[in-house]
């Protein structure tokens, strides 16, 4: 009910920024209007939360709400994770921080024997070596290849 | 002929085979293992896929697309698990069965019975090609902009008991869609001044975080599961024999499910409950539906497996994705400035021929492949799930970031990971918002590209196909309202006799 109630008024807020946000040109049908798409889409956004927003008022509350906020939370800390791996492979390099990067979340979730570690460490190997190596997504080398011999620096930005 | 010898050169090269065999094979793994499923690897295979050429890039997804759902019927049904998403009506007589000691005799009947759906999809889709061919031209942009329409209001529809939730998500996505410089005046809209907003909000980037980066959040917070299923015992090729006795319920269903691929916005959910609906209601022992009915497992594995093929055909005749799979699909088109619509049947019949033969040939591989190595299958997706979860984190990262090297994307990304797991969570459809999004821009190309033609709102449905269309809408949108007030009434009419009863 409370997040329906949050939803509700960000997209109030956001349709009511529709004059400062598009451009409304003098001339030309409403339709043809650059600002007419985000209207109708903010104001069915708008008339739908509101009939949801109804119909949560009138519906019997759910116990446990905030239980599952508190699960909704702990996903947080997985995209900082995510987001840590974005930041460090264009400073570390893809192939070494994919391999540092996945027995270590691995160990994060519980998987604390050897064998999953190293299990981990090989899956990113392969991983890298799919998608790096042989279908050549485009992932720039690390900041720490300019470290290497000449020769292991092209390789591995070359492949790596 | 021409046409067909043109198709068969384009999908005779190694590359192209190779795509379809990795595709298919991969798709029947990606499709067994619980919590992984077609959207999350096409997700993350898509900007893979850009650097391809475009019949070996779709290939490559069509393969994972039409093959996930026959190994999603495996978990399904040995261990009441569903692979996939739409495998879910699967164990309802799928397992039963197994726990009867029919395991061997389920997954026969399931592979026989997807095949079947399958095959009879392709077969349409060909079929259709000469009339899709000589009607696609007669769309123009007031007749796209409708079956786009129509595509958002069935989306919204097919979503019965969320539907506000549904209409609200999709306006969502049509919004997202239209942040960023509009593609007509360039004018700037809710950028908020911002630069990372002015190029827009990119479907890929959103694609990834709602399927592939919300289900690895998912895996991670959730309790540990390791599937685990007893090897199947003996030959699997007694279903192809068995599939005759079902075989008009097979049939029926595989019809609905070519139908409900067809219609933008429906898809398999609709095409199942309505074959087994009817499964249920046409045959001799409707007691068993739910406790191990052979035909409701053939109803529901049909029905699923038509729909893949049948969903290709608003896709290239039109250039409208039906559900989130060919959206994705289109982005590949777009990539390589193959641009589906009437103009691709006009002038490369051949390339749509030649993903014709491929769904036809995939079909073929997969069922060979799984008669011999369903046990092996069994081994591989013991893969315990939060683990999993680690894997699709770093397969997405791939996935978000070889698009543009951009932080901001996989920080959107991430975003819209922790927001698709809320709506997991909530159960509330995540489809509608990447349907928003494509048809949302589909639609307003296309109705600002009229303008020039339409002088008043009635201009838009003075044409047969338009009109025609425009009735649909109509009439889908009076069935709900119909629909919602004879539920209401029933349900007020329920409690009174509760209320009398307890008098």
């Amino acid at each position: 009910m409370r997040d329906v109630a949050v939803r509700f008024q960000y997209r109030d807020l956001l349709l009511s920024q529709i004059d400062e946000q598009v451009k409304w040109l003098s001339r030309g049908k409403i339709f043809a209007q650059p600002g007419f798409w985000p209207a109708v889409s903010l104001v069915g956004m708008t008339f739908f939360a509101l009939l949801h927003l109804i119909g949560s008022a009138l519906s019997p509350r759910i116990h446990g709400r905030m239980a599952e906020v508190a699960l909704w939370l702990r996903s947080l800390e997985y995209a900082a994770w995510f987001l840590l791996y974005v930041w460090l492979v264009p400073i570390v390099g893809y192939l070494p921080m994919t391999l540092i990067f996945m027995p270590l979340l691995s160990f994060r979730i519980g998987y604390r024997s050897k064998k999953m570690l190293l299990l981990s460490a090989f899956i990113g190997f392969l991983i890298v070596l799919v998608f790096k190596s042989f279908l050549e997504v485009k992932i720039p080398g690390g900041q720490l290849y300019e470290y290497l011999p000449d020769a292991m620096r092209s390789f591995m930005l070359l492949n790596f | 002929m021409d046409v067909f010898i043109g198709a068969m050169d384009t999908l005779l090269r190694w590359d192209v085979l190779i795509a379809l065999l990795i595709g298919s094979v991969g798709g029947v793994f990606i499709g067994a293992i619980p919590g992984v499923g077609a959207a999350v690897a096409i997700a993350i295979l898509l900007p893979a896929t850009f650097s391809l050429e475009p019949i070996v890039g779709l290939t490559l997804l069509l393969g994972i697309y039409g093959s996930s759902m026959y190994g999603g019927s495996i978990p399904a049904i040995l261990i009441n698990t569903p692979g996939t998403a739409v495998n879910a009506l699967t164990t309802y007589d799928g397992y039963p069965m197994t726990k009867r000691g029919e395991g061997r005799r389920a997954l026969s009947l399931a592979y026989s019975a997807s095949f079947l759906g399958g095959i009879i999809s392709v077969i349409c889709l060909i079929l259709f090609a000469p009339v899709l061919a000589l009607v696609a031209p007669l769309f123009g942009s007031r007749e796209i902009f409708m079956a786009a329409l129509l595509g958002i209001v069935l989306v919204i529809f097919a979503h019965r008991g969320q539907v506000l939730a549904a209409g609200m998500l999709a306006c969502f996505g049509i919004f997202i869609n239209s942040i960023g410089l509009e593609p007509i005046k360039y004018t700037k809209r809710y950028t908020f001044d911002q630069s990372w907003l002015a190029s827009g909000i990119d479907l890929i980037v959103v694609i990834l975080g709602l399927f592939a980066l919300s289900q690895a959040f998912l895996l991670l917070v959730e309790k540990d599961r390791t599937p685990k299923a007893m090897p199947v015992d003996g030959g699997l090729f007694q279903g192809l024999k068995e599939l005759w006795i079902y075989k008009r319920v097979a049939g029926v269903a595989s019809g609905f499910g070519v139908l409900m691929g067809m219609i933008p916005g429906v898809g398999e959910f609709t095409a199942q409950f309505m074959s087994y609906t009817y499964a249920h209601k046409s045959s001799n022992n409707p007691e068993l539906f739910g406790n191990g009915s052979p035909e409701g497992l053939v109803a529901s594995e049909s029905a699923n497996n038509a729909v893949p093929a049948a969903a290709m055909i608003p896709l290239l005749a039109l250039g409208i994705p039906g559900e989130a799979l060919t959206a994705m699909m289109l982005s590949v088109f777009y990539v390589h400035s193959v641009i589906p619509g009437p103009q691709l049947f006009q002038n490369q019949m051949d390339f749509v021929m030649a993903l014709y033969i491929a769904l036809l040939i995939l079909n073929v591989m997969v069922l060979i492949f799984l008669m011999f190595s369903t046990n092996w299958i069994l081994k591989i997706i013991q893969i315990p799930t939060r683990f999993l979860g680690v894997v699709i984190l770093v397969l997405s990262f791939v996935g978000v970031y070889s698009l543009r090297n951009s932080i901001t994307d996989c920080a959107i990304a991430a975003g819209f990971g922790v927001f698709g797991l809320v709506l997991k969570r909530l159960n509330l459809p995540i489809v509608p918002i990447i349907l928003g999004m494509v048809l949302g821009g589909i639609m307003e190309v296309k109705l600002r590209a009229s303008m020039a033609r339409v002088k008043t709102p009635l201009d838009f449905i003075d044409r047969p196909i338009s009109a025609i269309i425009f009735g649909i809408i109509v009439l889908v949108i009076v069935l709900h309202i119909r629909g919602v007030i004879k539920e209401y009434r029933g349900h007020k009419q329920q409690i009174e006799e509760a209320r009398n009863d307890a008098d």
